[in-house]
C-alpha cells in the first residue's frame, strides 16, 4: 500500500537539544538534594562547617576552579570552530578540554590522597571522632565533590567520542548536536562546580 | 482488518529475526507491548505475595509465616507494585503504545532512548527480584525505606534501593522523551488546546517525572552512604536528622502518587466521550487541572509526615494545600460524570472498568481528605485505613484505569478481539472482590487495627477474614480476565479498525497500526471528540 515498510528513525536537532535542556534541569535537581542536606546541616553548625572548611586546600581548589572555567571556554570556542568548519582546530580545542578535565582529575586524585593520609576519609575513625558538625561537613565533602568528578568523568567519555567523531567525519559542520549538547553538558558540570567551591573551600 | 494488504508492527520483519526482532526494535509500539508483558508478570509475582499476606491476616496469631517473612513479603510487594508497576506502568505501556498515534506521529522523539529506557527498566526490575534471593534475605524496610531502620536492617536494603535508583533514571529519561515528542511531533494543526486529554496526562506526569525523579535519586545514594560510610546525614548519633531523610523522601514520593494516576484519569478521559459518542465535557478544564495537580501536588508532600514531629504551622500549611489538591481532582470528576449525562451509553468493559474507577477513585479520595484533615489524621495514621485508603486510589484508580485501558486499546494493540461477555463477568467479579477486600480494612482501621503488623487482636478478625475473602474473589476475576486476554491475543476474532466507533486518531488506522502508525501525518482540523459531522468548530 506504501513504501513504509521501513523503519525509520526520527532525528531532529531542536527535539535534541530541548532533551538535553530538560536532562540538565534533572542533573541540577539530582545536586539540589545535597544543597538542601547542606543549608540544613550548615544552619545548623555553622561553627563547625567553618572549622572544617579550614582543612580544605583552597589552593587547589582554586586551581580547579581556574581548569574547569577555562574548559568550558575551550568547549564553547570548539563548537563555534565546527560551525566554521575548521575541524583542525575544533580537535585541538576539544583535546585541550580534555587535557584540563586530566589536570581538575589528577589534582582531585591528590588532594584526597593527602586527606586519606590523615584518616580523613568517609566512614573513618578519625572523622567519627571529629564534632558533628564537622563529620557531616566532610560527610557532604566528599559525597558532593564524588558526585561531581563522576562528572567530570563521565564528560571525559563524551569528550573523548567527540573527539573520534570529529576526526571520522560524523561530526561536521552540518552535524555537530552530539558535541553541542556535550558542550552543555560540560558547562553544566563547570556551574555545579562554581556553587560548590564557594560553599566547600571558602567559608572558612 | 479492512481488505487492504499492509505490514502491521507486530508482523514487520526488519534486520533482526525473531525474538530479537522484538528486543532490538525501537519501535514504539513494540516497546510499549515489552513493557506490557514484563509488567504484567510482575503484577502477578507481587498480587501472589499479596495473597500470601491476606492468607497470614486470615486468622490472629501465626498462620503460615513469622514476622521476618511477612516484613520481606510486604516490602518486596511494596516494591515491585510501586516502583516497577504503578509509576511507570500507564506511560510506558500506554504512553509508548498510543501517545504517538493520538498526537498524529512516526514515533516519539527519541527512539534508541526508548529502547534504552525500557532495559534500564528491566535491570532495575530484576535487580529488585534478586534483592529478594541475595545475602541476607529479602529487605524488610517497607517501601519508603525509612531511616535509621534502613540503615541498620542487616538484609539486602542495598540491592532493594539501587534497584529503585535504576528505576527512577529509567523513569527520567521516558519522561524527557516525551515531553519532547509532545512538544516537537504533534501533527500539523494541533495545537496543544487540540491535543485528545491522555497526552495532556502524559504530558504533565512527564514534568513530575522529569522534576521529582532526581530527588528520589540522590537520596536513595545518601541512604547507601550512609549505609556503607556512616556519613552521618540521617544519623541523630553523627548529628543528623532522621525526618531530613522523610521530607527528601517525600519530595519525590508524594508527587509519584500523582505520576501513577494522572495517566489513569487520561486513560478514563478517552473512555468516556467514545462509550457516550458525546465530546467530553469540559475539555479545557480537564486539561488544565491534570497541569495543576501536577504543579500543587508538588507541594503536600509534609502530609505524610503529620505525626512526625513537624511544626505546627508546616501541618497548617501542608494540610490546606491537601485540602486545595482535591479540587482539580474532582473537576475532573465532575467532568466525566457530565460527559456521560445525556450521551448514548454503551456498556462495554472499557467503560465498567472507567465507571468502577469513578466509584473506588472516590472513596479514595475522600478517605485521603480524612487523613488530610489534621485531627483525625492522628487517628488513622498507620492504621490499615491508610493501606484501604491508598489501595483504592492505587488500584481501584490506577489499577482500574490499566484494566480499562486494557480492554479500550486491546482491539488495536493486537488486531483482535476478546470475548466481551467472559470480560463483563471478570469485571463483576474483581470489583466485587476488590470492595470485599478493602472495605474491611478502612473500618478496621478506623478502630485501631495497625498497618504492618503480621498478628492482630481478636476483635479484627470479622473484617480482616471478610478481607481475605475478598482477596481470593478479586483474585479469580483477575485470572479471568488474564485468560480472556491471553486466549484473544491468539485466537480472538480479528478486530475491526474501530470497534468502539471512536474518533481519535488511533481509530483512524487499521487494527493492529502499520508500522510507521499513518500513511500520510493527518492534518488537524479542530478539538477532538467530536463526533458526527455537525458541531461547531471549536478553537
Amino acid at each position: 500500500m506504501t513504501d513504509h515498510t521501513v523503519h525509520t528513525e526520527h532525528f531532529d536537532k531542536e527535539a535534541g537539544k530541548l532533551g538535553m535542556w530538560i536532562f540538565l534541569f534533572t542533573e541540577m535537581f539530582l545536586f539540589g538534594g545535597l544543597f538542601l542536606v547542606y543549608a540544613v546541616m550548615r544552619a545548623q553548625y555553622s561553627e563547625d562547617f567553618h572549622t572544617a572548611a579550614e582543612e580544605l586546600n583552597t589552593f587547589i581548589g582554586t586551581m580547579n576552579t581556574v581548569f574547569l572555567l577555562t574548559s568550558s571556554m575551550t568547549v564553547a570556542m570548539s563548537i563555534t570552530a565546527i560551525q566554521r568548519n575548521e575541524r583542525r582546530l575544533a580537535l585541538f580545542l576539544v583535546s585541550l578540554t580534555l587535557l584540563l578535565a586530566m589536570l581538575f582529575m589528577v589534582d582531585k586524585y591528590f588532594e584526597w590522597s593527602h586527606e586519606f593520609e590523615y584518616g580523613v576519609y568517609p566512614g573513618s575513625d578519625v572523622l567519627k571522632n571529629m564534632p558533628h558538625g564537622e563529620l557531616l561537613f566532610f560527610g557532604l565533602y566528599f559525597m558532593m565533590t564524588g558526585l561531581h568528578a563522576l562528572h567530570v568523568f563521565v564528560g571525559m567519555i563524551l569528550l573523548t567520542i567527540n573527539f573520534i567523531r570529529i576526526r571520522k567525519g560524523s561530526i561536521n559542520q552540518e552535524n555537530f548536536l552530539l558535541l553541542e549538547n556535550s558542550g552543555l553538558y560540560w558547562h553544566l558540570v563547570d556551574l555545579i562546580w562554581i556553587f560548590l567551591f564557594p560553599l566547600l573551600y571558602l567559608v572558612s | 482488518m479492512g481488505g487492504e494488504t499492509y505490514t502491521s508492527f507486530l508482523e514487520y520483519k526488519g534486520k533482526y529475526k525473531g525474538l530479537l526482532a522484538w528486543l532490538l526494535s525501537t519501535d514504539h509500539k513494540r516497546i510499549g507491548l515489552m513493557y506490557f508483558y514484563v509488567i504484567a508478570v510482575f503484577f502477578f509475582i507481587a498480587a501472589s505475595l499479596g495473597v500470601l499476606m491476606r492468607t497470614e491476616l486470615i486468622a490472629p496469631g501465626q498462620t503460615i509465616m513469622g514476622p521476618q517473612m511477612y516484613n520481606g513479603l510486604f516490602t518486596v510487594h511494596g516494591i515491585i507494585m510501586i516502583f516497577i508497576i504503578v509509576i511507570p506502568g500507564l506511560s510506558v505501556i500506554f504512553g509508548n503504545f498510543f501517545l504517538p498515534i493520538l498526537i498524529g506521529a512516526r514515533d516519539v522523539a527519541f527512539p534508541k532512548l526508548n529502547l534504552f529506557s525500557f532495559y534500564l527498566f528491566l535491570t532495575g526490575a530484576l535487580l529488585a527480584v534478586a534483592s529478594q534471593f541475595a545475602g541476607q534475605g529479602p529487605p524488610d524496610t517497607g517501601w519508603s525505606f525509612y531511616v535509621p531502620y534502613s540503615v541498620e536492617s542487616s538484609t539486602n536494603v542495598i540491592f532493594a534501593l539501587t534497584a529503585a535508583f535504576i528505576l527512577g533514571f529509567s523513569s527520567i529519561l521516558t519522561g524527557i522523551n516525551f515531553i519532547v515528542t509532545i512538544h516537537r511531533m504533534r501533527a500539523p494543526g494541533m495545537s496543544f488546546m487540540r491535543m485528545p486529554l491522555f497526552p495532556w496526562s502524559i504530558y504533565a506526569t512527564a514534568w513530575i517525572q522529569v522534576l521529582a525523579t532526581p530527588i528520589i535519586g540522590i537520596t536513595l545514594l545518601m541512604v547507601i552512604a550512609e549505609r556503607v560510610f556512616s556519613i552521618g546525614f540521617f544519623d541523630p548519633a553523627l548529628g543528623g536528622d532522621p525526618v531530613l531523610f522523610q521530607h527528601l523522601f517525600w519530595i519525590y514520593s508524594h508527587p509519584a502518587v500523582y505520576i501513577m494516576i494522572l495517566p489513569a484519569m487520561g486513560v478514563v478521559t478517552e473512555i468516556f466521550p467514545t462509550f457516550s459518542q458525546k465530546p467530553v465535557f469540559g475539555y479545557t478544564a480537564i486539561a488544565v487541572s491534570s497541569l495543576t495537580i501536577a504543579f500543587i501536588g508538588y507541594f503536600v508532600w509534609g502530609h505524610h509526615m503529620f505525626t512526625s514531629g513537624t511544626s505546627y504551622f508546616s501541618r497548617l500549611f501542608f494540610s490546606l494545600l491537601t485540602f486545595l489538591v482535591a479540587v482539580p481532582s474532582a473537576i475532573k470528576v465532575f467532568n466525566w460524570v457530565a460527559t456521560l449525562y445525556g450521551g448514548s451509553i454503551d456498556l462495554k468493559p472499557p467503560l465498567l472498568y472507567a465507571v468502577a474507577f469513578i466509584f473506588l477513585f472516590m472513596i479514595g479520595g475522600l478517605t485521603g481528605l480524612i487523613q488530610g484533615a489534621l485531627a483525625t489524621n492522628i487517628q488513622v495514621h498507620d492504621t490499615s485505613f491508610v493501606v484501604a485508603h491508598f489501595h483504592y486510589i492505587i488500584f481501584g484508580g490506577m489499577g482500574f484505569a490499566a484494566f480499562a485501558g486494557i480492554h479500550y486499546w486491546f482491539p488495536k494493540m493486537f488486531g483482535r478481539m476478546y470475548h466481551i461477555r467472559f470480560a463483563n463477568i471478570a469485571w463483576g467479579i474483581i470489583f466485587t472482590g476488590f470492595n470485599l477486600f478493602y472495605f474491611p480494612q478502612l473500618v478496621i482501621g478506623m478502630q485501631g487495627m495497625p498497618r504492618r503488623y503480621f498478628d492482630y487482636l481478636p476483635q479484627f478478625n470479622t473484617g480482616q477474614f471478610i478481607s481475605t475473602i475478598g482477596a481470593y474473589i478479586m483474585v479469580t476475576g483477575l485470572v479471568m480476565m488474564l485468560i480472556n486476554l491471553m486466549y484473544a491475543s491468539r485466537k480472538g476474532a480479528p478486530a475491526p479498525a474501530n470497534p468502539w466507533k471512536g474518533v481519535t486518531l488511533e481509530w483512524q488506522i487499521p487494527s493492529p497500526p502499520p508500522l510507521e502508525n499513518f500513511d500520510v501525518i493527518p492534518e488537524i482540523k479542530r478539538r477532538p471528540y467530536f463526533f458526527g459531522e455537525n458541531e461547531p468548530d471549536k478553537s
